[in-house]
């Protein structure tokens, strides 16, 4: 029989599913790894009750009779569930579809290749089928009450061992779920510069702070807040580019923003093709006057 | 300790590409190929660690048609010792070069293998967390620095919040992130040193039938054209119209 088993890696994953489950179709159950379950509308949700994530090659392992009968095996697109579902698909020699974007039929799919330049429709000739999902581009379908619940324990050993983790440390909204990203590029400068001018015009407006490959690589912000084809891909109702040129790479992580606004002094910059709206002006003068007018 | 190296011959990633006419597909005519970026990272990373003299032999290895050689001379050129071509021209999926290259590292056995985290053709990343389970390997993806003591490899990897530390016992797979390093500018000298080192050629003995195929390739939907504005005031004005805010 047909069923999914959606594998939640966070407190969000089980609700951010139910638009792809959905779409595809089938019945599904949900395997909590961590946190408490929330409402998916899910048949029986199966709490594993792990602290933190552990190394894949040993949570993989331990999955594995777990995801046994299920026809297909998703996640929201993350690092963690690439990292832990492409060595699942490895250890049950079947294949896997990342960053699925939309559901032909249960075993066709569309994904972005080519940084998001176009898109490739793949068909599935195995079972299971391993899919990571992009939910931006899933309807928020509303969840109802869930089924059963269940608890299971996870005896994970793995090969690798965690030594440390940086912890988030920041009070704002998570990037891949805010409504407003306000991103910054290489001329920021500096760490205090980006903070201040980006960080500031985020909290006025409760935002989330974005970043290029080029503001990251130059130290001017953290890795985690990298937005594109190697980064995080966001879909805000909002998206400010200030500062960016609108490479093809970083356009891959913003194309589902509903209203793209571009901030450049280059009249010229690639960026402008795909904004929305666009202004010709210096970002350190615009953004202070674009967020005093916002607020009124 | 012996280090292999896989590296995937991709088009330029700054280069402008199109579907087919009839959509079957990837028009790369005229395209310029490079290695994946990320495999360049994994290569330089390498030769770095020989330089330290952790690592003793670099093999990098390609699974692909005749032309991949020009992109494992340019990584014989970055420093590699010896290079593989698994040649085929069958239409590949993950599943099918991680069993080709599980076949190579299992003859080569290498102490460590070091990869790009994803293609920038396909943008699947998959191969290397394939690769380490068909191996039975520990892995570490999206690594931002390697320390190599001993038996043991420290990786500090990109996570989804931030960052984490890693121990692995060797073997192991690392998956290289952008961040790892800066490939350097290979000079003439180099390129003609790179002719004269082994590159040995085998045809793939058995290929996979493919478990995930692309039936067709399209432009993604374009935006409507977008709207310039001349003052702060007006911008404003048009995302409150908008409701974006
Ligand atoms: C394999 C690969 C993967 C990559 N992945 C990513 C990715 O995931 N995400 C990503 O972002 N990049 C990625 N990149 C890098 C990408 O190609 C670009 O180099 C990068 O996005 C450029 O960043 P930028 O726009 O900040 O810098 P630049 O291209 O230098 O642009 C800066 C812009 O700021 C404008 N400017 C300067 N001063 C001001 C001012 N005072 N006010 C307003 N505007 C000003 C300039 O006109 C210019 O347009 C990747 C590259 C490769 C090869
Ligand atoms: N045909 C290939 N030959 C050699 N290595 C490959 C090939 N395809 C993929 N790889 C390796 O697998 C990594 C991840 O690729 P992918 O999973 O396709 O995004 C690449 O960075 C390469 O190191």
């Amino acid at each position: 029989m047909s069923k999914l088993l959606v594998i939640a890696f966070d407190a969000t994953d089980a609700a951010t599913s139910f638009g792809f489950a959905h779409a595809l179709g089938l019945p599904f159950d949900v395997l909590q790894l961590t946190g408490l379950s929330v409402p998916s509308g899910a048949g029986t949700v199966t709490l594993a009750n792990l602290g933190s994530i552990p190394p894949a090659d040993g949570l993989a392992k331990a999955l594995q009779p777990l995801v046994a009968g299920y026809s297909h095996i998703a996640s929201p697109s993350s690092m963690g569930s690439k990292d832990v579902l492409a060595y699942l698909a490895g250890l049950l020699d079947t294949g896997m579809v990342t960053d699925a974007i939309g559901v032909v039929s249960p075993t066709e799919f569309k994904r972005p290749i080519y940084a998001g330049a176009m898109t490739a429709t793949i068909k599935v000739n195995c079972d299971p089928i391993i899919i990571t999902f992009r939910p931006g581009n899933f309807g928020k379908d509303a969840a109802s009450a869930n089924g059963n619940e269940s608890t299971t324990s996870l005896n994970v050993t793995s090969q690798a061992t965690i030594l440390s983790e940086s912890s988030k440390g920041s009070a704002r909204p998570d990037l891949s779920q805010a409504a407003i990203v306000v991103s910054g590029g290489r001329p920021l400068k500096d760490a205090a510069t980006f903070e201040s001018v980006i960080g500031g015009f985020a909290d006025a407006l409760g935002a989330a702070v974005g970043a290029t490959r080029a503001a990251v690589d130059a130290g001017i912000a953290a890795n985690d807040l990298q937005v594109g084809q190697t980064g995080k891909v966001v879909a805000p109702n909002l998206y400010i580019a200030a500062g960016i040129s609108g490479s093809t790479q970083h356009m891959a992580g913003i194309k589902d923003s509903k209203l793209i606004v571009a901030i450049n002094t280059d009249t010229n910059a690639p960026i402008f093709d795909a904004a929305d709206l666009g202004l010709v002006g210096d970002l350190f003068t615009v953004l202070p006057e674009l967020q005093r007018e916002l607020k009124q | 300790m012996k280090l292999l190296v896989p590296i995937k011959r991709v088009v330029d990633p700054y280069a402008k590409v199109r579907p087919l006419a009839d959509g079957s597909g990837v028009d790369t005519t005229g395209a310029k190929f490079e290695i994946n970026p990320f495999d360049e990272i994994a290569v330089e990373e390498a030769v770095r660690l020989k330089e330290k003299g952790i690592a003793t032999e670099i093999v990098v290895v390609s699974v692909g048609g005749p032309q991949c050689e020009d992109q494992l001379r340019k990584a014989l050129a970055i420093g590699a010792d010896r290079a593989i071509l698994i040649e085929t021209d069958a239409v590949l999926d993950s599943p099918a070069v991680a069993a080709l290259l599980s076949d190579v590292a299992l003859a080569e056995a290498p102490g460590l293998i070091l990869m790009g985290k994803q293609a920038t053709d396909d943008d699947c990343n998959q191969v290397g967390q394939m690769l380490a389970a068909k191996l039975g390997w520990p892995q570490a993806t999206f690594a931002a620095k390697v320390e190599i003591t001993g038996n043991s490899a420290q990786v500090t990897r990109e996570i989804d919040s931030g960052e984490q530390v890693v121990a692995l016992p060797l073997p192991a797979v690392i998956t290289t992130d952008l961040r790892l390093n800066e490939p350097r500018y290979v000079a003439l000298p180099g390129i003609i040193k790179a002719r004269s080192k082994p590159l040995e050629k085998r045809p793939a003995t058995s290929v996979q039938s493919p478990k995930t195929s692309v039936s067709a390739v399209e432009l993604p939907p374009t935006r409507p054209p977008g709207r310039r504005v001349g003052s702060v005031q007006e911008l404003a004005a048009a995302i409150k119209e908008r409701g974006a805010i």
